[in-house]
């Protein structure tokens, strides 16, 4: 019988159940497949489990946000409204529309549930709790999240409805984009860590998290990660008052359930992935000798993530397209290209001209670099700013001479002047 | 026949059977969703060689980008998506010659000769010696320096393409 640890009470849950199948006379191969399933089965139940929740308290928070209460009626603190609408949505008929492609349709919210759930396989709970712990675990999570953009394009396509495929068409242009930039800023982590294995990201942040030695490719990250699960202030994909929906416009019921699943799980899952990447996961006081503490602090570092993924929703409008894409194209993707060159270099320069260095000093060179980095950026805005105001202003003293002249009624020319 | 051989033999068969099914069936879409079956079970196949980061970029950028263009690249183009256009053009007689001989001498090679089994290789470290192979001076730093430029090249071809005239 396995020793009791109350530290690590979930490994010793798991190498009681081996235990015990083992005195039953089960083969060892099988004793080790069971002990897998029920491992993957439980990390999967949570991850599914958990929306139950976090949709309850975003409604709670945003409900605060905007001066309402938010859900109150059903349970303690409308504690139970989550099940209340599970139960509304299984109990509502199942459509398929007449001219769908039903494979397509039905196999579309499956897909968006299962490329969510199969990033907490790399995910670490625990200095002794990790999933698959494999060394190309950051790259894995971008190739899980390309499958997501796959399930809504197929969603949107087989719904035979126009607004349905407009919501595709803005998934395409803006997933694809806003992959750019965060695949290029997760450079940073892997190079600070010196590994693509998750585990290794966070057991590299032990002296200081790496939103201290890299805060703007963790800004950008968590911006980019917002925009990745499509919502407000990135939300053109569903778009309620232009496209009444977007992709899922067709869905209904459960279906349309899994969606909703999809999104929220989707939208803690970044929460999870930023506090494991920039935050040090489950590092913090006594986390490497009593492991459940480090699923403590990784729950406390994901949920502090998940208020700002809150209240960045209730607070920012929906930005219009033209400028979504400029800001991706223009402002993200130079900005994570000259961090990844900044953190290379300087951490290059400080591992080889200061060997004996430590930690500490790397990672104030480093957050002395971003510093300088940021306030050369706020200088370059500040110009292009003031280069744009001269435009302008020049430009509307030569239409305002203009209209003086013509004075054509209909011509914004003269619109424009005479409102001045 | 143990466990990794049964399920070599159902991922092949489900690369083979999707792969089919990409060029034969008339609905685009439905082409592009069996290419990305097809895209998939060959990552899972590199898993079973034990080459983990194959496997991860072949579905990053296969699934992640290709397959994602070719479906815009559909949604975009009009009458794409019926099913009426003829799935072959003049040239089907010579492309199934070539297609047939491309196969036979594939096919004849492989039986030909007597492949060696590689030793078991020591897989831990697999992604740092692959970045450090990429700038070493004496094993692939000249591929990849004219593959940097050849991507170069034509990223600053499609923004010309794109981009307004002047």
């Amino acid at each position: 019988m396995p020793e009791f640890n109350p530290g690590n009470v979930l490994i010793y849950l798991y190498q009681l159940l081996g235990w015990w199948l083992g005195t039953l006379g089960i083969p060892a191969p099988i004793v080790v497949l069971i002990q897998l399933l029920v491992s993957i089965i439980s990390v999967g139940a949570f991850a599914l489990l958990l929306p139950i929740f976090t949709i309850w308290l975003e409604r709670k928070v945003a409900g605060r946000f905007q001066d309402r209460l938010g859900p109150n009626r059903v349970g303690p603190y409308g504690l139970f409204q989550s099940f209340a609408d599970v139960f509304k949505l299984l109990t509502k008929e199942d459509i398929t529309p007449a001219g769908a492609d039903k494979v397509v349709f039905n196999l579309a919210p499956m897909l968006t549930v299962l490329s969510v759930v199969t990033i907490w396989a790399v995910v670490p709970f625990a200095s002794t709790m990790v999933g698959a712990n494999i060394n190309v675990g950051v790259l894995y999570i971008v190739a899980i999240s390309g499958l997501g953009t796959i399930s809504i394009m197929m969603g949107g396509w087989s719904s035979n409805n126009k607004f349905a495929l407009l919501g595709a068409f803005r998934t395409a242009a803006q997933l694809v984009a806003y992959e750019v930039p965060m695949i290029i800023v997760l450079l940073v982590p892997v190079m600070l860590a010196g590994s693509m294995g998750v585990q290794d990201i966070v057991n590299a942040q032990g002296t200081a998290w790496f939103i201290v030695m890299a805060p703007v490719a963790g800004l950008i990250f968590f911006i980019t990660s917002i925009a990745e699960i499509g919502r407000a202030p990135f939300d053109l994909l569903e778009a309620e008052s232009e496209i009444v929906a977007g992709f899922h416009i067709e869905y209904t019921g459960m279906k349309f359930g899994m969606w909703m699943l999809g999104e929220f799980l989707h939208a803690f899952t970044i929460c999870v992935l930023t506090a494991v990447l920039f935050l040090g996961g489950w590092q913090g006081p006594f986390a490497k000798e009593v492991p459940v503490l480090g699923i403590v602090y990784f729950l406390l570092k994901s949920f502090g993530m998940y208020f700002i993924v809150i209240w960045v929703r209730s607070t920012f409008p929906r930005i219009r397209i033209d400028h979504l894409h400029a800001f991706n194209w223009k402002v993200l993707v130079p900005v994570s290209l000259a961090a990844v060159v900044l953190t290379a270099l300087v951490d290059k320069l400080v591992t080889t001209y200061l060997p004996g260095a430590g930690d500490v000093v790397r990672a104030t060179a480093l957050l002395a670099a971003n510093v300088i980095g940021v306030l050369a950026l706020l200088g370059i805005f500040r110009q292009g700013a003031h280069a744009e105001r001269e435009r302008l202003e020049g430009g509307r003293d030569a239409s305002h001479g203009e209209a003086a002249h013509h004075d054509e009624p209909g011509e914004p020319g003269a619109a424009h002047a005479s409102a001045h | 026949m143990n466990l990794s051989q049964i399920i070599f033999l159902v991922v092949g068969a489900v690369t083979i059977i999707s792969a089919v099914l990409v060029v034969t069936l008339r609905n685009l879409v439905h082409s592009a969703l069996w290419l990305i079956v097809t895209l998939f079970s060959v990552a899972v196949l590199f898993v079973l060689l034990e080459a983990g980061f194959m496997a991860v970029v072949q579905v990053v950028l296969y699934i992640g980008a290709i397959a994602i263009l070719i479906i815009f690249a559909m949604m975009l183009t009009r009458r794409a998506m019926s099913d009426e256009a003829s799935q072959t053009n003049g040239q089907w007689p010579a492309s199934l010659l070539i297609a047939a001989a491309a196969f036979v001498s594939l096919a004849g090679l492989l039986n030909a000769n007597a492949w060696p089994a590689l030793p078991a290789a020591d897989l831990s470290g697999t992604v740092r010696q692959l970045g450090l192979a990429l700038v070493n001076l004496n094993a692939f730093v000249l591929p990849f320096e004219v593959a940097s430029v050849l991507l170069i090249v034509a990223l600053v071809g499609a923004i010309y393409v794109a981009g307004e005239k002047r």
